[in-house]
Order: structure tokens, then sequence, then C-alpha cells
């Protein structure tokens, strides 16, 4: 069923058993995005010290793409170099971008591959790069706060 | 005449195309749009084929024949609704109606009895659709005029047990919906009317719900101005009403100026045609309007009491079906007293986007999301809701796809 090339397993399971959800008090930027079309929330607290994200956690309500996304997300960046984590951020948003064409990248997206199968979902587009969208808002916040 | 929901569908050409690898299309979006019968496409079609020109201007036959087309639309727009051609504006949406009356509003000077300032008063309510939120909070936000609302209750009426503190002598607009996109809540605006003319508010009525699905006449309801969309109403996109008293519509400044909107012109001053010109600026939407036209007639000749008798007798289906549901809360009033033939619905954990993309994956198209009405859904405590909307070409069969894909959706989410 093509759905279940949205619905993958990987992604249900974050979205039942989300990471990092619950925010650290300790963070160098604090972002909250909406998605607009559906009323969805996410307030994002990250912090990077060295140039190295050492913590990233979030909250908010969703679906369960843009739940597990942002969960999949944290796990992907956690550790990262700010330039690391851009280049994450940038090959999931070409896979987002291909509408079903592209299989992503492995190597760097591990686990969030699976989320090729939404972007033949337009409509699912956005719900997957709400948690991306303020990753990156912060990430840029924090490039001039972090030591 | 009975009402025939398979003689209806046959007049809608997309019920002949199947959804999603050859499923039966269950249209549930009439909320959002309403699907068009021939007769529409045929005459918007006709209009450009056959009689294009621009209407009010051009000494050709074509000329006139537009301008008939376009003048015999606003006729029977205006019986369709009960008011008087006269009264009858076209404008490009239901949204459009209400901003332009809001910022015509705001054009009036002292003296006028459309002119607000800081002591007087807008009211609205919480369970408003956005285009007939935000023209006020704007309008409000310009004049200074303090925005007032009525809360909804948890059983998914207006509070009106402060009436007479919400609208008071300073009120100068009430702002209400007819019928809730959301909830289905039909309103007692006969309570809100009678306050509000009281101390001399005029109000303005949100219809885009409630002109598609029953008889509604605006002498009867004595409202003063009345919005609603062409498209929700089995028209085109494009075309909007706005329906106000003669004598407020003399008094109300324009709102958009410019050609056909004049009645003489100089380099420094304009003066302004009679009603409906004076709110008509431009080369209107033509062939929509026509469109529009064809639309009312094709609802007149089915009968709107039909049309409502028949949306009453299956709202009372889907909410006995649908409660049955488990772990279902249906956002709107339970019983089927004053309501429409909208059932908006959370489904225990299961996020609204993802009940909407597996029962599209069954052939059933509904919404999701706050629908234009986040304070509404903020005040119902619910994040977003699914959302059914039925109209004359849905019968029991679309009701029982309904329900069966939602126990799917269930057991699809379930597996973990």
């Amino acid at each position: 069923m093509e759905l279940d090339s949205l619905y993958q397993e990987v992604i249900l399971d974050h979205y039942k058993h989300p990471q990092h959800k619950g925010l650290n008090p300790v963070y160098t930027a604090q972002v909250s995005h909406v998605n607009t079309s559906c009323g969805d929330e996410i307030t994002l607290n990250l912090n990077v010290e060295n140039n190295v994200i050492t913590s990233i956690t979030w909250d908010g309500q969703g679906c369960s793409i843009s739940q597990a996304s942002v969960s999949m997300l944290s796990d992907l960046v956690t550790d990262k170099t700010l330039e690391q984590a851009d280049a994450i951020v940038k090959s999931f948003s070409e896979l987002m971008a291909s509408k079903g064409t592209a299989a992503g990248d492995p190597e760097v997206l591990e686990d969030a591959v699976v989320f090729a199968g939404v972007s033949k979902f337009p409509g699912r587009v956005k719900c997957a790069l709400l948690g991306w969208m303020a990753f990156k808002d912060a990430a840029i916040q924090s490039q001039g706060e972090s030591k | 005449m009975s009402f025939s929901v398979a003689e209806v569908r046959k007049d809608f050409p997309i019920f002949e195309r199947t959804i999603r690898d050859g499923k039966r299309l269950v249209y549930l979006d009439s909320g959002a749009t309403a699907q068009k019968p021939w007769v529409v496409i045929n005459a918007e079609s006709d209009f450009y084929s056959k009689h294009n020109a621009a209407v009010h201007r051009g000494a050709h036959q074509l000329a006139e024949e537009a301008t008939d087309a376009y003048e015999g639309a606003r006729e029977i727009v205006a019986k369709f609704i009960g008011g008087q051609e006269s009264e009858v504006i076209f404008t490009k949406s239901a949204t459009e109606s209400i901003n332009l009356v809001a910022y015509a509003m705001g054009n009036a000077l002292s003296g006028n009895r459309f002119a607000l300032s800081a002591s007087d008063s807008i009211v609205v309510t919480e369970m408003e659709h956005h285009a007939n939120l935000i023209p006020w909070q704007q309008l409000a936000a310009r004049t200074g005029a303090q925005l007032k609302w009525f809360n909804v209750t948890q059983d998914s009426r207006l509070d009106l047990s402060n009436i007479d503190q919400v609208i008071t002598a300073n009120t100068k607009v009430v702002a209400v919906t007819h019928q809730s996109n959301v909830l289905g809540t039909i309103n007692p605006l006969e309570a809100i009317v009678k306050r509000a003319h009281e101390v001399g508010a005029v109000v303005v009525l949100d219809a885009c719900q409630s002109v598609p699905h029953m008889s509604v006449n605006v002498v009867e309801l004595d409202v003063d101005f009345l919005a609603f969309s062409g498209h929700k109403a089995v028209g085109p996109t494009g075309v909007g009403v706005l329906w106000g008293k003669a004598e407020l519509l003399d008094e109300l400044p324009p709102f958009l100026t410019g050609g056909s909107m004049i009645e003489n012109v100089t380099m420094t001053t304009a003066t302004w045609a009679p009603v409906p010109q004076k709110f008509e600026a431009g080369v209107p939407n033509m062939a929509q309007a026509v469109g529009l036209g064809a639309a009312c007639k094709y609802l007149s000749e089915l009968g709107m009491d039909a049309v409502r008798e028949h949306e009453i007798a299956l709202t009372g289906y889907a909410l006995e079906k649908m409660s049955s549901i488990d772990g279902i809360r249906i956002v709107g009033p339970l019983e089927n007293v004053a309501r429409g033939a909208t059932v908006s619905f959370t489904l225990a954990e299961i996020h609204p986007h993802d009940i909407g993309q597996y029962v599209d994956s069954q052939g059933v198209a509904v919404r999701t999301g706050h629908h234009c009405a986040w304070p509404l859904a903020r005040a119902m405590n619910v994040p977003a809701t699914t959302r059914a909307s039925f109209y004359l070409y849905n019968d029991e069969r679309d009701v029982d796809a309904l329900v069966e894909a939602l126990l799917g959706a269930q057991k699809y989410f379930g597996r973990f």
C-alpha cells in the first residue's frame, strides 16, 4: 500500500517514543515555529558549545510525521559541529524537495532516509520540515552565541 | 418532489471519476468548497465562448449580452436570499465582502453613522472563521475601537448570558457567523439582532456556511449586511456576495475606487455611482458571477428546504454512527438541533493530519487542522480536528465509508 511508504515503522516508532522531547533549560537559542496550515507547534532549545551541539531538546504537538522527524533530527545532530549539522539539514531538505525521486544518503541521514516516502506526499513535506526549519533557525542564532 | 441524492449526483461530473486507485470518491469537504454541477460549469463556459465582453460599457451587442447575463445573475442571487437587486454586490470572495464592509467603515468620516472612534466597540464571537475576525481586529486597531466577543460554551453554543454587557450603547458593529464552519452550530440570530438594533449597531452576518445549505432570507433575519461565497454554494471560485440594506449601502463610503464606480470625475474630485456600482470598481468577475447565478438557480430548483431536510437527516445518521466509534470526541453540538451538516472530531491520540491521510487512502476526502478558526480550536481545547462536512450530494453510504475508514485508521496507527 502506498500509505506504507509514508508511515514507515521507524517513523511510527519515533512518534510513539519521541527522543529529546522535554525542554532543557540550558540553551544558546530557543525558537518556536508553527505550521500555519494545521496549527502544529514546536519549541526547540539548542545548546552549542565551542561550535558543537551539546544539547537539542524540543516540545510541541503535531502529527506523526512532524514529531518523528524532529525526534530523528535531534538524534542526528547531537554532538555534531554546526557545519556538520548544516550539511545534514541541506541533505534532508534536498530529499524533501525530491518529489519521490531521491532515496537520500544513508551516510549522512542515517535512519532519516525513511522520510524519502514523505516527499511523494506534497501535503506532508511541511510536516516533515517543521522541526528542521526550527533547528536551522536556532543554529543560525547560536552561531554568534556559542563560545 | 422528493430529494434524490442519486439524481443530484448525476449533475456533478466529478463523481464520475475515482480516487486513489479506483476508489469511489467520498467527498466530505464541502465546507471548504463544494463540487460543481454541469449547469454551473456550462454557464461559465458559455459566457466565455458566446457572450464575453466587459459589462456596463461598450456600444456593441456582446457588451449588451454580457451585461444582461451579469445583471441577470444579480437578480437571481437577490431573489435567492430574499433581497433587492440593488442591494447585491459582487465581490471576489466572502472574505473580500467582509473586508469591504470593514475597510469602508474605516473610511467613514466623523458624522457618518459608520465612523468609529476609541469610545466605540466592535463585537465578534469566539467561533468566527478568521475571515470574520481579522478584518474586525484590524479595524479596531486602526480606529482605536474596542474589540469584544461572545465566548463559546463547552457544548459548542454561543454564551449569550452576558449579551447586554457585550453589546452596549457603544457598540457599532456585531459581526457573527450564521453557522460555524467547525462546530456546525447554527447561531440564534434573533436575540443578537434584537439587542444590536436596540443599541443602534449593525449586524454583519457571515453566511458562508448557511446560504448553501438552508433557506436564508435577509428580510426575515433582519441582519444589516450578509456575506457568502459562490464556491461553497456549488458556484465558481472567484465570486462572492455582499448584501446590505439599501439605506446602509448608500451611507457606507466606498472601499475600492476606480473605474465603473464613479458618477463624475475631475482631476481632483470624484462622486460615486449609485449602489451597487459604487462598490464594484473595475471590470468584475463576470463569468463567475454568471456561474453563481446558475448555481443559485440550480439550488432554488432543488429547493433549499429540501436540501436542509436532507442534511438534517444525514447529520442525524452521521452523529449516531460516528458516536459509536471508540475514542471519538465530536467537537460540536451532539444533539441534532440548530446545527448543520458539519461534523468535526478528534479520534483518541491519532493526529488529525494522520487521520486525514489514512482516510484519503480509502477515497474519503476530509479537512484537517484548525479550519481557519484558531481561537475556536483553543477555546475547545483541541490543537486541531478532522472535519467531515456533508452536502446535497452525500448520502448514508458516504457516512458508512467515513466510519469504516476511521476504524481502519485506528487499526493502522494502533499497530505499535
